[in-house]
Parts: C-alpha cells; structure tokens; sequence
C-alpha cells in the first residue's frame, strides 16, 4: 500500500471516528461495537465495493451487508465521507424525521438491506450471491458480521448451505472485537478456536489485523475462485481510538453529554483521557 | 392441474420465478430436472431459505418457497417477518400440509396457528384454498402478485365446480336465512356436505369459501350477517387468530354488532394425531358432526 493511499484512508477512518462519537451524545449509541469496525468499513467502501455512482441500483454492483447492524454510526460515518449521505444528515441521529436510527434502514442511500436482528444477513447476503452466480456476473457480496453474532445459528446454517452451492462470490468478514453486548465472547459462549470452525464448515480463512489497512488491502486484494464461502477473521478492539473506551465491557452503547463529547474528540486526538460521568452502561 | 404441472408451467414461462425448498420435495419432485439451476433445495434449513429468498428477491426474482407449513411459519417466523416483511418482498410462501391435512404427525407438525401468525405480518397476504382446483385457480394471480403471500397449500382433490377466483374476493356459494358457513380450505368439502344436511333439515342455509383471509372480502362477511340469523366459522385452526378472529373483528369495525358467530375450531389445544378421517371424526368435523354442532346451538335462534 502507497504511503498516500494509507494516510488517506487513515485521515477517513479518522473524520469517520468523530461521526460516531459525535453520534454517542443525547439519546446514544453502541459506540464500542462502530469504533471497531471503523477501519474494515472504510476500506471496503473506498477500496473494494464497486458502484455505479449514476445508478445505485446497477445489477452488475458490488454488495455490502450489514449484519451486525449496530454499527449504523460507523456505515453512517463513512457514507458521510464517501460523499452517499449529506453530513449534515447525521445529526438528525434518532430524529422520526429521519431514517437515522440505531439500526440500518433500506431508505439510507448505500444501504442495501435493513438489520438489527442478529444473524439474518449471511441468509439475505447467500440469496444475492446465488443469484449472482446464476446469472454468471462477477459481483461481490461481503457481509460484516460480529464476533457475538456468531452464537446465532442461522449463521453456521447458512454457511453449510452457501458452501453447497460453492458461493465463493460471497466474503463474511467477522469484527473480532472480542465482546457480546456486556461480556466477553470467552467468558460466555466461547468461539475459539474460530478459524478452525469456519474450516470446518467448508470456508477459506484468513485472520487479520483489522485495524491495519494494509492487511485488509491483503486480505481484499484478490478474490480466488475455491468453491468455498471466504471468511475474513478481522481482530479488532472494541471502542478503538478511545483510551478511556477500549476493550471495556462496560462501554457497549453509550450516551454521552456535550461535555463529554467535546472531551472524548480531543482524547481521539491524543488528548487526556475524558472524565465521564454520564452511566457507564445504558442496557437497550 | 395439480399444483406441479402450474408451477412448472408458470416457472418456464417467466425466469423471475426460482423454486425453493427446504429438502420438501412432495409438491415439485420433477421440477428439479426441468428448471435447472433454478430449483433451490436448501437442505432442512427454513431459516437460512426463506433469509436467501429475501435475497433473491432483492435480485429481482420470485421465489416460490417450500416446507411444511408449521416449520416454515414458525422455524422461519423472524426471517419471514424482518427479511421479507419489513422490505415486502415478492416472496410466495407454500405451506404444505397445513391443519388437519398432517393428520397422523402430531403437534409437533400441526400448523394451526399459520393464519394469525401470517396475517400479523404488515402487507403479507394469506391464503387458503378449498382444494386442487381452487388451489389452481387462486396461484395465477398471488403468484403474480407484488406482495409477499402465504398460501395453505391444499392439493386434495375435489368434487365442486368453482367459480373463478376474483383477487381478494370469497367464493359466495349461497346465501341462507338461518345460517350462513363461512368456511377455508380443507373443510370446505365436509362443510359443503353439512350444509346439505342442514338444508334436509329445513333451514336455509349459505355458504361461503373464504379463499383469501388477508385481504379478506369484508363486504361478503357483512351481507351474510345482515342476511342470516346466524354466522358459523369453520376452520382447522386454533379459535385465537384466524377466521373466528377476523370475522369479529370484521362486524365490529363495520359496527354490525347484532350478529351471532359461533366458531367451530381449535380451542386451546392440538388435535389427536391419526388418520385423517378419524381425526375429523375424533375433533368434531364430519359432516354430521358439523351440522348438529349448528343445530343444537344456543345461537341458533338467538337473535
């Protein structure tokens, strides 16, 4: 990966960062499991998925599924800085005036399908992919997946079925951040050795830094025709950038006051920690 | 027709339409070898099919979906109801063996709750054929349809001569002072029947096929209150949420409030498992049993 290319992407990830912590003040948002997954989004949307910026809808496009749907102010972030959504917008978060809420919804341009509902969008994602494969287009369908989301079996069903029908069109990268809503995966439903599961079910695995982009430019670089479902696993850190959040079981959706919004940007740029008061843990 | 040879038919024609199942291969066994590619056997897996029909769907295509009606409605309720629901997808739900027709199964295969859960669904349509021939007649046009659709699959053959199928609409046999049945699906038959028997008996008697419960045709339901002394609901489905239901809620929104409904159905329970004849007989479905059910009722001449 060029230097140029690298600090871009890293100055989006960034820009893309303070959407998301600007989207924790008032009525809040998860903003441990969106920091994770920050730079997986950016890379795939500027690097990877192609569209046609003339017809969003073209056939021949490259699909991107979010399935761990919590995730909205990390997608909303980067359709903000890809140029699909108004900045502006973002700031009508939870307003019914809006669509802007804590889960996708399809009337987002960029958004392919709403979710929220763990564990549905490997099946939605499969389905898109078959077709693909049965009109012979050469699209790509990746579906962003939690490291939690995997307890839901619907996700290991759909793998056996997608590996049936050889949808190697089809790239589920997993955000390892290592956590379900309050608890660490390991300490509840275990998932290591993870890489060996998804073996097991008939996929191709590679497990990455997913905070690195030049091993997502690795990991994305080619697209080989195995026959299998290829799984990205992308360690992540739940609540990265933010010293004062990171790897916090209590930090699963925040909401935060203006205050300490305004210090928490700052800590992003390396600035001291922020001073929260606001409950550490808000269950929804 | 049967129910194969129109799928078959309708399939070839229009290359939208793939064939899904859930490895329920009673109703399309020779589809495989004509569709080609475009018949799906996701193996037993009703979640993960009816997710990839959404998916399908969002390409453009109409999957016809396949599995047995209890598994379908409830393994899958979530995917049907958030994947193909929330995004109304064109998606046609075929659910086999629904009611009495799993006959010696058990409960854990009894699919009688499948129109109130369907129907809570925003913008699904539900529908429930007499038998092969109205099946037949009614798939033309929900398959055409843009609305995702549930349909009781019911391929027995019958002996009655149906009138054609107007979308929406019920099938109005006859209109009748006393009693009017309203009836869906398998029953029709054995309502026919006890319709005829009542008729010896000396009461007038009508007799409605409901067809399509979502939309149902409400205008039906409120010229046969207004026309008869008493309404009877005749379903192989639990009392709580299906046409006993919808009826109610019908002439209560149309403030006809002076009706009298009584409903013949499942309360609170499964059916005895067995063979099906015995199974209507066990629960109070034959012929004669459904006319003496109306004739000794306290409803009869209530109003």
């Amino acid at each position: 990966m060029t230097h140029t290319l690298s600090d871009t992407l890293k100055e989006t990830a960034l820009r893309v960062r303070e959407h998301i912590i600007r989207m924790s003040e008032g009525g809040g948002c998860f903003i441990g499991a969106s920091l994770s997954c920050v730079e997986i989004m950016v890379y795939l949307y500027a690097q990877v998925i192609r569209r046609n910026g003339n017809d969003p809808l073209d056939p021949a496009r490259d699909y991107l599924f979010l399935s761990k749907g919590h995730d909205v102010p990390a997608l909303y972030g980067t359709f903000a800085e890809m140029g699909f959504l108004e900045p502006n917008r973002l700031s009508n978060h939870l307003s019914t005036a809006d669509h802007i809420y804590w889960h996708p919804n399809r009337k987002i341009p960029g958004v392919e399908f709403h979710s929220g509902s763990l564990g549905h969008l490997p099946s939605v994602a499969a389905g898109v992919a078959l077709d693909c494969k049965l009109r012979g287009s050469r699209n790509r369908v990746v579906v962003i997946t939690g490291d939690g989301e995997l307890n839901e079996g619907s996700v290991w069903e759909t793998l056996l079925v997608a590996n049936a029908y050889g949808l190697d069109n089809l790239t589920l990268v997993v955000d390892r951040n290592q956590f379900q809503a309050n608890i660490r995966t390991e300490e509840l439903v275990p998932l290591e050795p993870l890489a060996d599961k998804f073996r097991a079910f008939g996929c191709t695995v590679e497990r990455i830094d997913g905070h690195d982009f030049s091993q997502l430019e690795r990991a994305f670089a080619t697209l080989p025709e195995t026959g299998r479902v290829r799984v990205i696993i992308a360690d992540t850190v739940r609540g990265k950038g933010l010293p004062s959040i990171e790897a916090r079981a209590d930090r699963w959706f925040c909401s935060f006051t203006a205050s300490e919004v305004e210090q928490l940007l700052k800590e992003l740029h390396g600035q001291k920690e922020a001073a929260i008061e606001s409950e550490t843990m808000v269950v929804r | 027709m049967t129910y194969e040879e129109l799928l078959t038919q309708t399939a070839l024609k229009d290359d939208r339409i793939v064939v899904m199942t859930a490895e329920n291969r009673a109703l399309v066994r020779n589809i495989p070898r004509k569709l080609g590619n475009r018949f799906i056997d996701t193996g037993i897996t009703e979640q993960t099919m009816v997710g990839m029909a959404a998916g399908l769907a969002l390409r453009g295509r109409i999957p016809i979906v396949h599995a047995l009606a209890p598994f379908l409605t409830m393994r899958a309720f979530e995917f049907i109801r958030s994947d193909v629901g929330i995004a109304r997808l064109p998606v046609k739900l075929s659910g086999y063996i629904p009611g009495f027709l799993s006959d010696g199964n058990g409960p854990t295969h009894q699919s009688i709750e499948d129109v109130a859960t369907m129907r809570g669904i925003p913008g699904m349509e539900v529908f429930c054929p007499a038998d092969e021939d109205d099946l037949v007649n009614m798939l033309p046009a929900i398959w055409a349809s843009a609305a995702p659709a549930y349909v009781r699959i019911n391929h027995k053959k019958g002996n009655f001569g149906h009138m054609s199928y107007t979308p929406g609409k019920a099938e109005v046999i006859a209109g009748g002072k006393d009693v009017t049945l309203l009836v869906y699906g398998f029953l029709f038959e054995n309502t026919l029947q006890a319709k005829a028997i009542l008729e010896k008996e000396g009461l007038s008697v009508g007799l409605i096929n409901m067809r399509s419960l979502k939309p149902v045709d409400e205008d039906a339901i409120i010229m046969a209150a207004r026309n008869s002394s008493l309404l009877v609901t005749v379903e192989d489905h639990l009392r709580t949420g299906g046409l006993y239901s919808i009826v109610a809620e019908v002439l209560l929104r149309r403030r006809e409030l002076n009706a009298e409904v009584l409903s013949l159905s499942l309360e609170e329970r499964w059916f005895r498992p067995g063979m099906l004849d015995e199974v209507l007989e066990t629960e109070g479905f034959t012929p004669a049993q459904i006319a003496n059910q109306i004739k000794n009722s306290s409803l009869l001449y209530a109003k």
